[in-house]
């Protein structure tokens, strides 16, 4: 690697970099360790950076007071089920938006783009009345359904379709007079090269799934039906106040693998977003 | 080519079912999925919770009843929505200044030839993926009085407030941790836009002897305007959307000092089960939304030097 910087400015750049890093990589390690702590040392004063003795009591206990593991088995099926379905609604929306002609194309397509606009927050009362009356409400069906199919997918379906539109046309072109016919192209040609896309939008699907916060506590009630998030908040004591070690130690298992697999698939992660962002 | 698709087609004509038909049928039913997801739960809540925010509702007392503008005078008589919309404004243009130059400046940083970037890249945006809620409650921790960050600050002699029961460090605090959960977005997305921009022009520029500030003002930041403009309506867009940071940390408080319009529209409505004017404030949400992207687009044929 060639640099344009003298020696000096290196080092104050690594400096800055190690500096502003701390806020960042911290608190995940602070969460970490301080959920292997003795409960009596967690506030500790001078804190310590690695803990001086273990307990993992935190981690069973975590267990005992929720359905824990119920809870993590439901944000992980929502999540995939979401994740899935948005892939499958959103690269045929965005097949069709970019490549077939068909009438009303144009204004169709600013009608789905009114979703993009729309907060969700927005249409959070009427969305509870409609899952009342559906009899949905403390169930996972408005966590699953409004995701797929909603304003959430609508960003799905603009990248698939920026992505779509970029790609040349020749090669569907000669499939057609080959007689193969649209679904065929779709499924065989189109939709195997735009694996990079399909990718950032089972990653940022995946995220908003697996950190959706409002809407859990909005529609659910009942702590076995709980996601993670929400489940993460319940550990309180008596008097309401938190139970500092266990919720650190369930948010432990909640973000570390997740962090893992990012730390593994970390290009495809960063140039994915790269990839969505720069079309955007 | 064309010859080819004309002839082919006519082989292919049965009745009715040409295949330009053809292929509007499957485009109506690829993206029908897709409209009838928009139309249920999207657009016909749009319609429903202006519908709502005409009528005085309340859940608990079992009250639905039309009253028109009631609801909107109530909104202007409100004695907490002139905080709320204030704690607001400041919370997200706060949000954005702050994610923004961080995220100009890690990306900056980042651009530069160097060993280990890919490293820290990857370090910066890991909070990123980090669970929301998880992240806030390590934050939650450490804020606490005797939490970690004062531990810290009372190694080097300093007395740490305590920071989410004060006004002003809460704002502060939630401004801060939700900054350092997103950054990394926008410094992935800076990053690709500076990489985009051809190295030629600074070289051109070395030789004509420009200053780096001024190869920065005058190319690097020209170059990346429009990535700038939509990071930052993404940006304080999303942070009018903050919620569960504010639930955990503040519950709003102290007072009604990180109070924002979300979730105060989540208190009147879900927790005072007041739906009639927790629709009203959700109309006013959706209007500064509209009103900020609106904007967008005026600043983006006046400011944005380039675009492809």
């Amino acid at each position: 690697m060639k640099t344009e910087l003298s020696p000096r400015a290196q080092a104050l750049a690594y400096l800055t970099l190690c500096v502003l890093l701390i806020p960042f990589v911290f608190p995940t390690w602070w969460m970490v360790t301080s959920s292997v702590k003795p409960v009596s040392q967690i506030f500790a004063f001078p804190p310590d950076i690695w803990p001086r003795a273990f307990d993992f009591s935190s981690y069973s206990d975590v267990f005992k007071i929720q359905p824990f593991a119920l809870q993590y088995w439901n944000s992980a099926y929502i999540a995939g089920i979401v994740t899935v379905g948005t892939m499958i609604v959103a690269s045929m929306a965005g097949y069709a938006f970019a490549r077939i002609k068909f009438p009303f194309a144009n204004a169709i397509f600013m009608v789905v783009l009114v979703g993009l606009l729309i907060p969700s927050e927005v249409t959070l009362v009427p969305l509870f009345q409609l899952f009342l009356k559906w009899g949905m409400i403390n169930t996972h069906w408005p966590l699953i359904l409004v995701p797929i199919f909603g304003a959430p997918a609508v960003f799905a379906t603009f990248i698939m379709r920026q992505f779509f539109i970029s790609l040349p046309v020749e090669l569907e072109e000669a499939a057609r007079v080959d007689g193969l016919g649209r679904f065929k192209i779709f499924w065989t040609i189109a939709l195997p090269l735009a694996r990079p896309a399909l990718a950032a939008v089972a990653i940022f699907t995946f995220l908003g799934s697996w950190n959706l916060y409002l809407e859990p506590i909005v529609f659910i009630s009942s702590a076995d039906k709980f996601t993670l998030p929400q489940a993460l908040t319940q550990f309180t004591d008596a008097y309401g106040g938190p139970m500092w070690n266990i919720q650190l130690a369930a948010a432990t298992m909640t973000a570390v693998p997740v962090l893992v697999v990012f730390i593994v698939a970390q290009k495809q992660f960063v140039e994915g977003l790269a990839h969505t962002g720069l079309k955007g | 080519m064309a010859l080819a698709l004309d002839t082919s087609q006519a082989r292919r004509k049965r009745g009715f079912w040409t295949m330009a038909r053809r292929d509007a049928a499957t485009g109506y039913l690829f993206i029908t999925p897709q409209l009838i997801g928009i139309i249920i739960f999207v657009l016909i809540p749009l319609g429903l919770v202006f519908w709502y925010s005409l009528h005085e509702w309340n859940v608990l007392a079992g009250s639905f009843r039309f009253t028109g503008a009631a609801n909107y005078e109530k909104l202007l008589s409100d004695p907490a929505l002139g905080e709320v919309m204030t704690v607001t404004a400041v919370f997200s243009a706060g949000l954005a200044l702050l994610n923004m130059s961080l995220a100009l400046g890690l990306a900056l940083l980042l651009n530069q030839k160097l060993a280990f970037m890919t490293v820290f890249r990857t370090l910066f945006f890991s909070p990123v993926v980090v669970s929301l809620v998880a992240w806030t409650i390590v934050w939650s921790f450490l804020l606490q009085s005797n939490g970690g960050i004062n531990g810290l600050l009372q190694m080097i002699g300093v007395e740490g407030p305590n920071w989410l029961r004060n006004p002003t460090t809460a704002m502060i605090s939630v401004i801060v941790v939700q900054a350092l959960k997103n950054v990394g977005l926008n410094m992935i997305l800076f990053l690709a836009a500076l990489q985009g921009v051809p190295r030629e022009l600074f070289e051109a520029a070395r030789v004509d002897g420009v200053p780096r500030f001024k190869q920065f003002y005058r190319i690097t930041l020209p170059m990346i305007s429009p990535t700038i403009l939509l990071a930052s309506i993404v940006t304080i867009v999303g942070a009018l959307q903050v919620f569960a940071q504010i639930m955990i940390l503040t519950q709003g408080g102290p007072g009604f000092s990180t109070t924002v319009l979300v979730y105060y529209l989540y208190q009147q409505a879900f927790q005072f089960y007041l739906f009639g004017y927790g629709s009203t404030l959700s109309i006013v949400l959706l209007v500064i939304v509209g009103a900020l992207t609106f904007i967008q687009w005026q600043l983006r044929r006046k400011f944005v030097f380039y675009e492809n």
